[in-house]
């Protein structure tokens, strides 16, 4: 199958890799890592029934919000679907902020009314945390709308699902971008199946980079298990977007070694499947061993690093159940803005 | 201090499972990521993985236990240097946080003062169907569903089902289960997530003379296709002067399930009750859900049929014979009663009668009506009650603004002004986007003691 083939294989040190400074490729481990631990925690938080309703855990996929996140700058807007962890801690929101929503309480992003789906963080550029499988397609191309007729040079990096990609309303932004050359990035984490519908199930065409062809949208396929390739192809994605060029996609090979939700079985696919992901390509442990093997960090450093992140969750967990509950008098706040007297 | 590993909670709506395998023993090494268990839930078979390392101490409940409550400890995992002396069970796990009481704070009417409005035409409702004496067995509504589907597929060939995840995964929440395996993917057809599309596509084939059933996801969804379920399903037949109409079904869970927040937690009943050329059921019980699917189906005209996935695991006694129809637009008299009258349709009617329960001990007599359609309106049976009551609580678990409740309202103004005792009260979902927070959640929606008040208010107790 084609796409399976053009996944990158073992871990190798790339020219790539070379270029970038040590630090840069710490950092990103870090936060790779930060991601995996948060979201084994609400995972093993939800079993608890600390957390309710549909919960989509993002663990395998953290090269790809990392990787684009290292290639923009804090001014750049970023908006995804409902599974949304991963991106939020990408974007530096705080991570008992994200945890307490999860657990439905004051102390969340969204003060405990938007749950999983639904945290924003306006300081952050973050913009949702959407449910509705594509609505956040036409979001972010109008938040680059918004960038470019404010004369920033700024893009919107607006994430979306193999499944997604075949909703009308991502066509129709794909159009309004390239016509009117808006400075967004599409990228669609390509984790193979929607829910229990694989890629090949769903698309007359699988090549879902070649989806912007007929608009002269640029696309690239990137394999998104490997942060540094992530963010050489953001970092040139970005580029053309900042030169005015318009609209650019790119297409992440990637893969979630847990079910859809907390409730999917994920009979769709096989335990050997899942596991030579895990084993062979799992973004964390090839940088691990990158820079271990290439002399770039010390054992003792990635370990102080595991004992940080691991702290920093442990508190997330700790704050997310300390806080209260929403006040019961939050039902009927936020449903409008009081207009201002003129 | 061993490690407890609690009874998980593997979906929105899952309270206890049973332990159906272990894959680990005493004295086993676990690491993160290793399958411990299987468990069985409602929806589905699990695995569970370990979060945690070590060694396994104590298995706390055997394999092939049932009903093991979210949350029990099942296992105890020793770490590094721990015997297996120190493996017991600690303190139960944290409680999920108490949920704030709800203040029971029904809606009073006010006299209505706008202007009355020409009634439409209203066409007499159907008979009911005759009273099922035959066999019955308990199925739940999950099954009721899929058999009135399978039913009228080896009926009619032209029946077909398609929708997201329909086939090969057995539908989201299990409601066609075993569909693909006995009609084949010609007719049990998974679709790309592309409501409008796939929506439409089934408008074009109503059109040519197929029926098929589109499954929504939720009809959270069908927003997306909203367009094509109105401006083409349900105008076309009126547009085209009756030469052009689609026997359609548009099916899928409406409604709040548990937890799941604002975009995936609405009922559409007013929406689509709202729109001519369309009929719109929402039935509550699983005989109900049988009976009225296959009506549907059969139906020459766009019906949009309300699921609730809260219902799907209830079981109901549900005739067995393949020819048990229910009419559409014909209410039920769930409950009879002679105090007041309270309506109710889809989850609500469980709340409703749950009510009328706790309102007899208290002397009052409430008759239940389960609406069953929304459109057409079963103003009958409404009607003839209320005389006889000369109260009315509307309950429905959407928004109060133009609601069902507020339609009830007006044909109560023009129908029974002089029968009323009482200002008609209605019970709604409070005016908010659903809350996801557990405490808020509750608030929002309502409850058995909201309809309780309702009623004492509307009998002056
Ligand atoms: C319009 C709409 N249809 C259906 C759903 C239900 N649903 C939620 S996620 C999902 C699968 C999406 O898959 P993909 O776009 O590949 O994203 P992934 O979950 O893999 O990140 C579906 C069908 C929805 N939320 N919105
Ligand atoms: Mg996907």
């Amino acid at each position: 199958m084609a796409v399976a083939k053009r996944q990158a294989s073992a871990p190798k040190r790339t020219a790539k890799t070379a270029r970038l400074d040590p630090d840069v490729l710490v950092q990103m481990y870090r936060d790779m890592l930060l991601i995996r631990r948060f979201e084994e925690k609400a995972g093993q938080m939800y079993g608890m029934g600390l957390i309710g309703g549909f919960c989509h855990l993002y663990i395998g996929q953290e090269a790809v919000v990392v990787g684009m996140q290292s290639a923009i700058t804090p001014d750049d807007a970023v908006v995804t679907s409902y599974r949304d962890h991963g991106h939020m801690l990408a974007c530096g929101m705080d991570p008992r902020g994200v945890m307490a929503e999860l657990t439905g309480r004051r102390g969340g992003y969204s003060r405990g009314k938007g749950g999983s789906m639904h945290m924003f963080s306006r300081e952050k550029n973050f913009y949702g945390g959407h449910g509705i499988v594509g609505a956040q397609v036409p979001l972010g191309t109008g938040i680059g709308f918004a960038l470019k007729y404010k004369g920033t040079d700024n893009a919107c990096l607006t994430y979306l699902g193999d499944g997604a990609v075949n909703q009308g309303q991502v066509y129709e932004s794909f159009n309004m971008s390239a016509l009117w050359k808006l400075p967004v990035i599409y990228i669609i984490e390509n984790n193979r199946y929607a829910m229990g519908t694989s890629v090949q199930r769903s698309s007359a065409s699988p090549d879902l980079f070649e989806r912007g062809a007929p608009y002269g949208i640029p696309g690239k396929q990137v394999d998104g298990m490997d942060v540094v390739a992530v963010k050489a192809a953001g970092d040139e994605a970005i580029a053309h977007v900042r030169a005015g060029k318009g609209p650019y996609i790119l297409e992440m090979m990637t893969y979630r070694y847990r079910g859809h939700s907390m409730s999917d079985p994920a009979k769709y696919r096989t335990k050997e499947e899942v596991n030579k992901m895990r084993s062979e390509h799992d973004p964390i442990d090839r940088m691990r061993t990158a820079l271990l093997d290439n002399g770039w960090a010390k054992e003792e450093a990635l370990k102080a690093i595991d004992r940080e992140v691991k702290d920093i969750v442990t508190a997330a967990a700790e704050f997310a159940q300390e806080s209260p509950e929403p006040d019961p008098s939050e039902l009927f706040t936020d449903i409008l803005v009081e207009a201002k007297a003129a | 201090m061993p490690i407890e590993v609690l009874m998980p909670a593997l979906s929105p709506t899952m309270t206890e499972g049973k332990l159906a395998k272990w894959h680990k023993k005493v004295g086993d090494a676990v690491k993160a990521g290793d399958v411990l268990a299987e468990i069985e839930t409602d929806k589905a078979t699990m695995e569970v993985e370990a979060v945690d390392e070590g060694t396994v101490g104590t298995i706390l409940v055997e394999e092939g236990t049932d009903a093991v409550p979210v949350n029990q400890p099942i296992m105890l995992i020793l770490e590094e240097g721990e015997e297996a002396g120190d493996a017991k069970p600690a303190a139960a796990a944290p409680a999920p946080p108490a949920q704030v009481e709800p203040e029971p704070a029904p809606a009073k009417a006010e006299p209505a003062r706008a202007a009355r409005a020409e009634p439409a035409p209203r066409k007499e409702a159907p008979a009911a169907e005759p009273e099922y004496t035959g066999e019955t067995h308990s199925i739940t509504v999950r099954e009721a569903l899929r058999d009135a589907m399978s039913e009228e597929m080896r009926r009619d060939e032209t029946v077909l089902l398609l929708g997201e995840e329909v086939g090969e995964y057995q539908g989201a929440y299990k409601v066609s289960q075993g569909m693909l395996q006995e009609f084949g993917a010609k007719r049990v057809i998974d679709t790309p997530i592309t409501e409008q599309g796939f929506a439409g596509l089934g408008v074009g084939a109503g059109f040519m003379g197929l029926k098929p059933i589109v499954e929504f996801m939720t009809f959270n969804f069908a927003m997306q296709a909203i367009d094509q379920i109105i401006n083409s399903a349900a105008k076309t037949l009126y547009m085209s002067g009756g030469q052009m109409g689609c026997s359609i079904v548009f099916r899928g869970p409406n409604g709040a399930a548990s937890r799941v927040a604002a975009q995936h937690s609405q009922c559409y009943a007013s929406w689509y009750a709202h729109c001519p050329g369309l009929k719109v059921v929402s039935p509550w019980s699983a005989a109900d859900a049988k009976g009225l699917l296959k009506a549907a189906i059969r139906d020459p005209n766009p019906i949009i049929f309300l699921e609730h996935e809260l219902l799907y695991g209830q079981s109901f006694d549900v005739p067995t014979d393949p020819d048990f129809i229910v009419p559409i637009g014909k209410a039920k008299v769930v409950r009879a009663g002679s105090h007041v009258t309270i309506t109710a349709f889809s989850r609500m009617v469980g709340l409703a009668l749950d009510a009328a329960a706790k309102l007899a001990e208290e002397g009052i007599e409430a008759e239940v009506i389960d609406l069953r359609t929304l459109r057409p309106l079963d103003t009958e049976t409404v009607v003839a009650s209320v005389r006889r009551t000369n109260r009315l609580v509307s309950v429905e678990e959407g928004w109060p603004y133009a609601g069902i409740g507020s339609e009830l309202s007006a044909v109560m103004m023009e129908q029974c002004f002089d029968d009323l005792d009482a200002p008609v009260v209605r019970v709604t979902g409070a005016d908010v986007p659903l809350p996801y927070a557990a405490n808020l959640e509750k608030l929002a929606l309502p409850q058995v003691d909201h309809i309780v008040e309702a009623a004492k208010a509307v009998c002056y107790r």
